[in-house]
C-alpha cells in the first residue's frame, strides 16, 4: 500500500490582527490550517508573547518571578522599559490591578495616566488589561482607552456582563479588543456576535476563552480552544475566526507548584519556569496566537519551541 | 474502523432465519454494529463477512505493550485526533535514555524507580529506560539491561546490531522488551531476534513513505508488535509526521501506520527538552525518550499527561475526607465544598494564600462543581448534613460552625435544621478568590 499524505482542506481562515504601530507593530493570525500544520496550509505569522507588567508592585507573585523585576516593579514605566530594552519584549501587557477595589482602588484617571506614561516610554505594542472587576473595569478601561487613542493598543477584557462600555471605548479610540468568555465555545461566539453587533470590526478582536494553568483546568481551555479553531476552519464560522489570546501568567504563578518549596517536586525556580513554559506551549498547540507571560526564562523556552515549530 | 449497521447488513445472508436469536438480519446487523452481538451467532456467515468484520473490529492503532505486570507500558489503541471527540486512552510513556557505558547507571535506575508522584489519586512515574548500545559490547549491554529488568522497569533495547539486541533480549527474557530499531539495513535480522525473544520491534525510516514500506516488510517477516519512528526530531517534524500517522490510522484505517509512535525529545537543555516532550504528549506520541528526569520536569510533564489524557466526559475527582490546610487546630474554621478536582485545587489554593489554617471538608458529589452538584440535587442540605455527621466533623473541630460556598447560600437555613445539635451555618464567598479576605476577616473578628 502506498502512503498518501492525509491532507485536509479548510474553508475558513483566521483574521490577521495587527497590534501597535510603526516598525514594532506585531501581526498575529492569518492561518488557514490547524496550529503549525504547514504541510496543508499557511501559517503566515509567528505567535507572539507579551510580557505582563502591573501598575502597582506585585505582592502576590512568587519569589522566582517577583525577583526578576524587584528593581523595576515599583514603577510601571521603568518596568515596561526593562521588559522592552533589557529582556527584548516584543509586546507588553499592562495589568491595571491597582484599580481593583481590594487592591488600592486607583481611580480611572490615575490608571489613564499610567497608560499614557507607559505608552510614551515604549515603542512595542501595548495590551491594556483591567483588574477583572466587572463594575470597575468599565470606567477604568474607558479612561485608559482615551489615553491610548490611535496607538494600536489592545484593550481588555470585555466580558458578557460589561462589554458595552468597553467595546464602545475601544471603537471610539481605534483600539483592538480582547473579548473574554468563560470556557465555552458558544459563549465565546456569542460575545463576538454581541461585540460586532455594536459595530465593532470583527477583524480587530482577540478572543480569550479563559486561560488556566497546567494542572488547574488546562485541559478545559485546551479543548475549548481546539473546538473554536475547528469551527473557524472547518465550518468557516466568521464569528470564530478571531485570533486567540491566552493570558497565562496570572494563573500559572498562583499554582502551588510555582511557589511551594517541596523537595519531592524538585527545584522550585526551575519548576515555576517550566510550569509557565509548558502551559504556554499547550496553549499554542491548541490554537492561541498571543500569550501573556511573566518569566523571561519561560518566554525564552516558548520562543525556542516556536522556532522549532516554525522552521 | 467501525462499520455501520447497514454496511454489516450487506455482508449477511439476508435470509432472516432467526437462528441467531434475532428476528431479522438487519436487526442482527444493528446489534453487531453496537457490539451487542458477535458474528459467531450467525451459522451462515460467509468467510468474506468474517474477514471484513474481523478487520473492522481491530483497533485502528494496534496495542503494543513493553514490560510486564503493574509497571508495563501500554501504547496505542487510540481512535481520535482530538480529545474532545472521545478521549485519549494510553498516556504517553516517558523513557529515560541511558548509555550502556554510563558510570552512573545505578543512580539513574534508582531515579526512575523513585520517580513516582501522586496526583489526584493517581501514581505517576517515568515509565521506562532506553538502554543505548554505546559500547558495542553485547555482554556489557546485556548486563545493564539486567539491572533495569531487576528493578522491574520496562526496557527498550537501543541498538542497530542484531547480536547486541539478541543479548539484550536474553537478558530481559519474559519481560517483553522493545527493540529500537529495525531499519532498511537490518530488518530481517532484527525481526528474527524480536520474534524469537517475544520482543516488540520499533522501526525507523526517514519519512512516511519509507516507513510505510519498512512496516509492511517487517510485518511480512512475521512481526506483529511494531512501533513507529519516522525520524522526526524537531517539534515541527514531530507534529507533522505524528498528525499524518494518526490521521492515516484513525481516519483512513491505513494498516501499515496503525501502530504506536516513539518520539525523541532529547535536548542539551532540560527546559527545552521538557517543552518538546510536552509537544509529544499533546500530539500523538505513545512514548517519548528523554535525557533528563529532574523532579521539576517530571511533575510538570506528569501533570500535563494526566490533564490531556483525562476523559473529557468524566470530571477528575479528589478523595472524600476532611483535608488539613496549613496546621489547623480545634478552633480553626471548617468549610465544605464538592470533590471536583478543580474546585478542590482552587479552594485549597486560596485558603493557603490566606495563611489562615482551615479544615476543608470535601464531599463526594461525583466530581461535579458546587453549582452543578446543587442543581443536580446532590449537594443538598440533607446530603451535606448526613456527610458532616458521618465523617465525624464534630470530633475534628471543637466548635459547631460550618462555612458553605456562597453559591448555595439558599441552603443555610435548611442545613442548620438538618444538622441539628447546635450547628451554625455561615455563608462563605461565591468565588474562591474572595476567600483570603473572608477568612482573614473571620479570624480577626
Amino acid at each position: 500500500m502506498a502512503f498518501v499524505v492525509p491532507k485536509e482542506t479548510y474553508s475558513g481562515k483566521i483574521y490577521e490582527v495587527t497590534i501597535g504601530k510603526g516598525d514594532k507593530a506585531v501581526t498575529v493570525g492569518g492561518e488557514n490550517t490547524l496550529p503549525f500544520l504547514t504541510f496543508e496550509g499557511e501559517v503566515p505569522n509567528r505567535p507572539a508573547i507579551a510580557y505582563e507588567i502591573q501598575d502597582i508592585a506585585p505582592d502576590d507573585w512568587p519569589a522566582t518571578v517577583a525577583n526578576v523585576y524587584k528593581e523595576v516593579s515599583s514603577n510601571p514605566v521603568t518596568w515596561a522599559k526593562f521588559c522592552q530594552d533589557t529582556l527584548g519584549a516584543k509586546a507588553i501587557a499592562l495589568r491595571l490591578i491597582g484599580t481593583h477595589p481590594d487592591r488600592g482602588d486607583a481611580s480611572p484617571e490615575a490608571a489613564a495616566k499610567v497608560v499614557a506614561d507607559v505608552l510614551a516610554a515604549i515603542s512595542v505594542p501595548l495590551i491594556i488589561l483591567g483588574s477583572n472587576h466587572i463594575e470597575k473595569d468599565g470606567p477604568v478601561l474607558k479612561a485608559a482607552a482615551e489615553a491610548a487613542k490611535d496607538s494600536g493598543a489592545v484593550l481588555g477584557k470585555a466580558q458578557q456582563e460589561n462589554y458595552k462600555t468597553i467595546v464602545a471605548a475601544a471603537a471610539a479610540n481605534n483600539l483592538r479588543l480582547v473579548c473574554m468568555s468563560q470556557l465555552d465555545v458558544n459563549l465565546a461566539k456569542q460575545l463576538n456576535i454581541l461585540t460586532t453587533q455594536m459595530g465593532f470590526d470583527k477583524e480587530k478582536i482577540l478572543m480569550d476563552p479563559m486561560s488556566s494553568a497546567l494542572g488547574y483546568g488546562i485541559e478545559y481551555t485546551y479543548s475549548v480552544m481546539e473546538r473554536i479553531r475547528l469551527a473557524a476552519l472547518q465550518t468557516n464560522d466568521p464569528m470564530m475566526q478571531t485570533p486567540m489570546i491566552a493570558d497565562i501568567g496570572a494563573n500559572v504563578w498562583k499554582a502551588k507548584e510555582t511557589a511551594a518549596d517541596i523537595a519531592e517536586w524538585g527545584d522550585v525556580a526551575q519548576r515555576g519556569i517550566t510550569w509557565e513554559a509548558t502551559t504556554g506551549v499547550s496553549m499554542l498547540l491548541a490554537g492561541a496566537e498571543l500569550l501573556v507571560m511573566r518569566h523571561p526564562e519561560a518566554v525564552a523556552v516558548v520562543e525556542r519551541t516556536i522556532d522549532e515549530l516554525m522552521q | 474502523m467501525a462499520l455501520s449497521g447497514v454496511e454489516i447488513f450487506k455482508l449477511l445472508p439476508k435470509t432472516n432465519c432467526k437462528e441467531c436469536g434475532v428476528p431479522t438480519c438487519l436487526a442482527f446487523a444493528m446489534k453487531l454494529a453496537a457490539k451487542q452481538a458477535s458474528l459467531d451467532q450467525c451459522p451462515y456467515a460467509s468467510d468474506e463477512a468474517k474477514k471484513v468484520l474481523g478487520a473492522a473490529a481491530e483497533p485502528p492503532i494496534r496495542v503494543v505493550t513493553i514490560g510486564t505486570g503493574d509497571n508495563a507500558v501500554k501504547m496505542g489503541d487510540e481512535v481520535v485526533l482530538f480529545r474532545h471527540d472521545k478521549k485519549f486512552f494510553n498516556p504517553t510513556a516517558i523513557a529515560l535514555a541511558v548509555n550502556d557505558d554510563d558510570a552512573n547507571i545505578d543512580a539513574k535506575v534508582a531515579a526512575v524507580k523513585n520517580s513516582v508522584i501522586e496526583r489526584v489519586g493517581q501514581f505517576l512515574r517515568v515509565n521506562a529506560i532506553t538502554v543505548i548500545d554505546k559500547s558495542g559490547d553485547a555482554a556489557k549491554f546485556a548486563a545493564v539491561v539486567a539491572k533495569v529488568v531487576a528493578a522491574d522497569i520496562p526496557v527498550i533495547l537501543h541498538t542497530k546490531n542484531a547480536a547486541v539486541a539478541e543479548a539484550g533480549v536474553k537478558s530481559a527474557a519474559g519481560k517483553k522488551p522493545m527493540i529500537y530499531a529495525a531499519d532498511e539495513s537490518n530488518a530481517e535480522a532484527m525481526a528474527g531476534v524480536a520474534k524469537a525473544g517475544g520482543a516488540s520491534l520499533a522501526i525507523t525510516a526517514k519519512g512516511l513513505d519509507a516507513l510505510t514500506a519498512l512496516s509492511e516488510k517487517v510485518k511480512g517477516l512475521g512481526v506483529d508488535d511494531i512501533v513507529l519512528d519516522s525520524g522526526a526530531r524537531t517539534a515541527k517534524e514531530m507534529i507533522h509526521d505524528y498528525t499524518m500517522i494518526r490521521r492515516a490510522a484513525a481516519k483512513k484505517n491505513f494498516k501499515p501506520l496503525g501502530y504506536p509512535v516513539i518520539g525523541f525529545a532529547c535536548r542539551d537543555n532540560a527546559q527545552a527538552e521538557t517543552a518538546i516532550t510536552a509537544v509529544g504528549i499533546m500530539k500523538y506520541a505513545s512514548l517519548v525518550v528523554v535525557n533528563s528526569i529532574e523532579k521539576w520536569q517530571n511533575i510538570a510533564l506528569f501533570t500535563l499527561r494526566q490533564n490531556i489524557f483525562t476523559d473529557p466526559q468524566v470530571p477528575m475527582q479528589v478523595e472524600e475526607k476532611i483535608y488539613k490546610i496549613g496546621e489547623p487546630d480545634a478552633n480553626s474554621p471548617l468549610m465544605i465544598t464538592t470533590n471536583f478536582s478543580l474546585t478542590y485545587f482552587i479552594v485549597a489554593g486560596e485558603v493557603e494564600n490566606s495563611k489562615v489554617p482551615c479544615w476543608l471538608a470535601i464531599m463526594n458529589n461525583e466530581g461535579l462543581s458546587v453549582l452543578t452538584a446543587w442543581a443536580a440535587g446532590k449537594f443538598t442540605a440533607g446530603n451535606i448534613a448526613k456527610f458532616i455527621n458521618e465523617i465525624g466533623a464534630d470530633k475534628v473541630v471543637g466548635h459547631k460552625e460550618l462555612i458553605i460556598p456562597g453559591y448555595v447560600s439558599v441552603l443555610s437555613g435548611s442545613l442548620e435544621d438538618k444538622l441539628g445539635g447546635g450547628w451554625k451555618v455561615v455563608v462563605g464567598p461565591r468565588e474562591a478568590n474572595q476567600l483570603p479576605a473572608f477568612l482573614k476577616q473571620k479570624v480577626a473578628a
